[in-house]
């Protein structure tokens, strides 16, 4: 027998909603020349933030999201009971080494570039469970870390195909708590993993977008609800390439798509920006969300989102080995 | 006639959908990058050329200047890498700056430069050739072989 909140096969709905209380955003410089510039907190001045590695750097760069995040709401480190965070490297180092210096409880969570979404999710059901008052969800992604994990050292001459993207260097925070004002997470849902047989790696719109369809249509079809009732569906990091598959995918399927329909990957960067496809990596929802996204909310320009964050379960070892990409994508409804 | 089971109508969807991803998936510019490999490529060598030429116009023997032009070109490629303009080269030429020699010295200073952050012995010493070393282990096997023939033959 399903839950007292579950809905339909996938969904959860809260009875208290999580709040949204406060959030941050920092990017890198290349995210900053980006048409957003100015909606995000902070805009690195370099890559490398005074460190002597990209995996430093990201570490340094979580902390200080985090920190902000929770400063915005006069919050100090020690007021935040959980933090649940995540990013692309291996053994989650980046969201390692910064809970250690943060000293808040962690717990550390990996869905590739859905990681955001992931946290959102997880720490809204922690708080409806009257586990938590007070849960900071984070996620981050470095471009030259995830090039040189996943691809090649960063001075090497590649020319890049144009499905392929940039992963964005990128992070973004949110405090949530189970009482108070602002925007806050009425339902979400949690994807399955779905492999469609892709395994060009420098095409993670094409493995991603078969996630995000199975995804939306889950959450719509669980909660009864038009493919309207959303001022803006937007997922994480499907790029043009995944974009426009992903429209195809709803016309075979019958199902009609949502009308508002964007992507954080392809809104963080300027088509001059040489990116591809557009941007991807945690922080590229991450950011978008916790800048522009939310910004937009508070001005009340959107009232209800569905973030969708798109994560492809790619690994290098298994790719060489012939194995295809799965990919996920998580849901969650942000009203106010 | 097959009889349709889970396995075929999976593998049928998993077409079916790769289908779709081919139709929508941007094409690479071909024309304009074999355009920009042909430059590139073609200004990399005419350069060694010119070298060439100049330490044979200054007396060195042919074998001799050959050499000394390959260690000049790798010096040039590495340079290029260490002050951060040949991956910016790289992104235009494509296959023009990849297949000369200093294509070659730049993915070794490439993967030494990535991996010094994790000191000299396990980062540089075991991760320098990581991308060069197919080129290495399958350019001594062809040249083994080759070598074989010789013996053998003439």
């Amino acid at each position: 027998m399903p839950g007292p909140k579950k809905r339909g096969m996938q969904t959860v709905i809260f009875d208290n909603p999580a709040i949204l209380a406060s959030w941050a955003s920092v990017v890198g410089p290349k995210e900053g020349e980006g048409p957003w510039g100015n909606d995000f907190d902070i805009i690195m001045p370099d890559y490398l933030l005074g460190e002597e590695t990209w995996e430093k750097a990201e570490n340094k760069m979580l902390k200080q999201t985090v920190e902000l995040a929770l400063n915005k709401a006069g919050l100090q480190n020690n007021e935040a009971e959980l933090l649940l965070a995540g990013d692309l490297l291996n053994q989650l180092v980046a969201s390692n080494f910064a809970a250690a210096e943060l000293s808040i409880p962690f717990l550390g969570l990996y869905g590739a570039c859905s990681t955001m979404v992931q946290a959102l999710l997880t720490g809204s059901m922690l708080i409806d469970g009257g586990f938590f008052e007070r849960v900071v969800t984070a996620a981050c992604s470095h471009h030259y870390s995830a090039e040189r994990q996943f691809r090649f050292p960063t001075e090497q001459g590649v020319q890049k195909p144009p499905s392929s993207q940039w992963t964005a260097t990128a992070a973004g925070a949110v405090v949530l708590e189970s009482s108070g004002t602002g925007p806050r997470i009425t339902s979400a849902t949690i994807g399955r993993v779905v492999d469609m047989g892709q395994s060009d790696v420098n095409d993670m719109g094409s493995a991603m977008a078969p996630a995000a369809a199975d995804t939306i249509k889950m959450h719509l079809q669980d909660l009864n609800l038009l493919p309207d009732y959303y001022d803006l569906v937007v997922t994480g990091d499907l790029g043009k390439v995944g974009m426009a598959i992903l429209g195809q995918l709803f016309g075979k399927e019958g199902v009609v798509p949502p009308p508002n329909h964007s992507d954080c990957g392809v809104l963080l960067f300027d088509e001059k920006q040489e990116i591809g496809s557009g941007g991807s990596g945690c922080g590229c929802c991450a950011s978008m969300f916790c800048g522009p996204l939310l910004k937009k909310m508070i001005k009340a320009e959107i009232k209800k989102l569905l973030l969708v964050g798109t994560g492809a379960l790619m690994s290098p070892t298994t790719n060489f080995q012939g194995s295809t990409i799965p990919a996920i994508a998580h849901a969650v409804a942000i009203e106010y | 006639m097959e009889i349709p089971n889970a396995e075929n109508l999976k593998q049928a969807e998993i077409d079916e959908y790769d289908s779709l991803v081919q139709q929508l998936k941007p094409k690479p510019p071909l024309l304009k990058h074999c355009f920009w490999a042909f430059v590139v490529g073609g200004l990399i060598c005419v350069l060694a050329q010119i070298i060439l030429d100049f330490l044979q116009a200054g007396g060195m023997g042919q074998t001799d200047a050959s050499s000394v032009t390959s260690v000049i070109m790798i010096f040039l490629g590495a340079l290029l890498t260490g002050i951060g303009v040949y991956d910016k080269l790289g992104k235009t030429a494509g296959a023009g700056s990849i297949v000369p020699i200093t294509g070659f010295s730049n993915v070794i200073v490439a993967s030494a430069m990535e991996f010094k952050r994790e000191g000299y012995i396990f980062g540089v010493g075991a991760h320098i050739f990581s991308i060069a070393g197919p080129t290495l282990v399958f350019g001594f096997a062809v040249s083994t072989l080759i070598g074989l023939i010789k013996l053998l033959f003439m």
